[in-house]
């Protein structure tokens, strides 16, 4: 037994560790897509550019699934400045905003000034006097390990500035790496949330499941069978501080966070079938939501706090239910295609992310929470774990891709579709993380 | 996990059977090793005559094990259909020789792990592998196996046996497995 123990507690918690990142690639774009211009930045120093601020920002902006930048190749010109801008060469070519700036070194070595603009093409091209066609002017002095989060920073700005809508450029992603050619197969880790900077969290022998992003974005529940049983702990992503949360018998499953980062919604099955319960952090205090003779699984809070989306085969098959948890009042919110499961609430509350089966496929499809309707978004099949962006305006999920499980992105309109496939081995239950700026 | 794997992971866990068991003086003979206790040949000497006892228990593992439970006691996995934790009549004779083994060895522990396909969630899957070994531990407990004598974990799609796809990956998949 204490032999067991050992090995069993051979896991390693570490967060300098990183890997080669997940490539993204484009599978389905937007015919709509706004073209805009993301002009590469003007190096102001002696040798080379220290790091190319545009692609990064292009980036970003196309898969956001409602931009197009254009290529550089068919830019008119490259201005680093508004004052030098010819708007009309840029209204010609159908572009919509323009993104430019300059690196300039300061004195201090390794620190760099970078200053940008974000410019109207319209107003521009009007040429109106006192309408000033510069959206956005800002300036920030940085280090080059600054670099990529300053730009996707900008790209928030740009977003925001174009859509109304807050940015979620600057994100992370957790999720489950599986390698059963490595010591630790199973590995949690984070990367930016296009799969950058790419961190190990957590390594095990034994499976890990199920991760949860607490709201202030510096824990992540999840559950490890490290000891050849299922167990919940909460991980500070920063200080590497472990918290065993839940050890009951049988199954400690599907953690989620309160809105309010209080309580943690999760799956006991210690009395029976899986059943929802809720702890508060805090007072430790255990409730039981759920009373019946059959599965009920994957609790997620509505953004209000009010209520619990869980997954009931109370009907027969697995479909979503919604729990008011104040009067404890159950509905059930699905009724199409054979099995609806993992259901979550949009940030806005007005639409349900599910995994729905009909025909024996399992897609990502979203439902309207006021009509009902339910409308199918991905092409890709044996779809699972889907996760909302913190804005609303993507979700990323678990899908089979060439013969392995590998992340994929699609828009909240189905419109922008995107592999992350895995370098090496299988990656799965991705988790968008809140925001983190 | 091959058979021989099974068996010997069951005979470690045994206490020994009763099956080719050693004499006292073989025990106690301070040359003897493993190979030469399995194999004992027991003199005694009286009234000057000498008996030499024949080796005729020269069994492997396997076939000790099989001789008192049957083939069966080898099998370990019990494969399930889509999204089902009913089991199937084909397997009842393996559960059965380890009831009986389980019964006749009153302190040996079971642990049954649940395994699903990748089909559905990661979470619905963990409680659908519980259903399965939830199955098979009251298939054995109402054969006479204690409720004490048995662990039940599932696993669900976290640890196939198949890395596959297919329809054939798939099956293989949804199993319970019987580990001592």
């Amino acid at each position: 037994m204490s032999l067991r123990l050992l090995t069993s507690l051979l896991l390693l918690l570490c967060s300098t560790q990183t890997f080669a990142r997940l490539n993204i690639l484009i599978t389905e774009g937007v015919n709509s897509a706004r073209p805009i211009a993301v002009i590469p930045f003007k190096w102001l120093g002696a040798g080379e550019k220290p790091k190319e601020l545009a692609r990064i920002i292009a980036d970003d902006l196309r898969s956001s699934g409602l931009f197009f930048p254009i290529s550089i190749e068919k830019m008119p010109k490259t201005p680093s400045k508004s004052e030098n801008v010819d708007y009309a060469l840029w209204h010609k070519l159908g572009v919509e905003a323009i993104v430019m700036g300059e690196i300039k070194p300061t004195e201090e070595v390794g620190k760099y000034t970078v200053t940008y603009e974000l410019l109207d093409v319209l107003t521009g091209n009007m040429g109106m006097v006192g309408l000033s066609p510069v959206l956005e002017k800002r300036r920030s002095t940085l280090t080059v390990s600054q670099f990529r989060n300053f730009s996707h920073r900008i790209s928030n700005v740009v977003y925001k500035k174009l859509t109304g809508e807050r940015g979620a450029f600057l994100t992370h992603i957790a999720y489950i790496a599986v390698d059963y050619s490595s010591p630790y197969p199973y590995q949690l880790r984070i990367s930016d949330y296009d799969g950058y900077a790419e961190k190990l969290v957590l390594r095990s022998k034994q499976p890990i499941m199920s991760p949860a992003w607490s709201p202030d974005g510096h824990k992540l529940a999840y559950v490890s069978f490290e000891m050849h049983k299922s167990q919940i702990y909460v991980q500070d992503i920063y200080t590497q501080k472990r918290e065993l949360i839940t050890s009951f018998p049988k199954i400690n499953g599907a953690p989620s966070w309160s809105p309010d980062g209080k309580q943690l919604a999760f799956v006991l099955s210690k009395d029976g079938q899986a059943e929802i319960y809720t702890l508060n952090l805090h007072s430790k205090k255990l409730t039981r939501i759920t009373h019946n003779r059959v599965i009920d699984t994957e609790p997620s809070w509505s953004p209000d706090g009010k209520s619990l989306v869980f997954t009931s085969e109370r009907g027969g098959r697995p479909q979503i239910y919604q729990v008011n948890i104040a009067s404890m009042q159950t509905k059930r919110i699905t009724w199409e295609g054979d099995m609806n499961l993992g259901g979550t609430i949009t940030p806005d509350g007005d639409s349900l992310v599910l995994v729905s089966r009909s025909n024996g496929q399992y897609k990502i499809s979203v439902q309207d929470l006021v009509s009902g309707d339910l409308r199918t978004l991905t092409k890709t099949q044996l779809d699972e774990s889907p996760s909302v962006a913190p804005n609303g305006s993507m979700i990323i999920y678990s899908t089979v891709y060439k013969g392995h499980k590998g992340l994929a992105l699609v828009s909240m309109d189905g419109r922008f579709k995107a592999n992350i496939p895995a370098q090496k081995g299988d990656v799965k239950s991705p988790a968008w993380s809140p925001f983190l700026n | 996990m091959n058979i021989s794997m099974i068996a010997k992971s069951l005979l470690i866990a045994l206490p020994m059977l009763a099956l080719g068991a050693c004499s006292s003086s073989s025990e106690s003979d301070t040359t003897s090793n493993e190979t030469n206790k399995a194999n004992s040949a027991v003199v005694v000497a009286e009234n000057g005559v000498e008996t030499n006892a024949i080796d005729s228990l020269n069994l492997t593992d396997e076939e000790k094990l099989t001789n008192e439970y049957s083939d069966a006691i080898l099998e370990t996995t019990i494969q399930f259909g889509f999204d089902t934790s009913v089991l199937e009549s084909r397997y009842t004779k393996i559960l059965d020789a380890h009831a009986k083994f389980l019964v006749d060895h009153p302190t040996q522990s079971l642990t049954i792990e649940g395994n699903t396909d990748e089909r559905g969630t990661p979470e619905y899957n963990i409680a659908l592998g519980e259903r399965r070994a939830m199955s098979v531990s009251t298939y054995l407990e109402n054969m006479g196996v204690t409720s004490e004598q048995i662990n039940v974990v599932s696993y669900g799609e976290e640890k196939p046996v198949n890395l596959g796809h297919s329809a054939a990956a798939r099956a293989e998949n949804r199993r319970a497995e019987l580990t001592y």
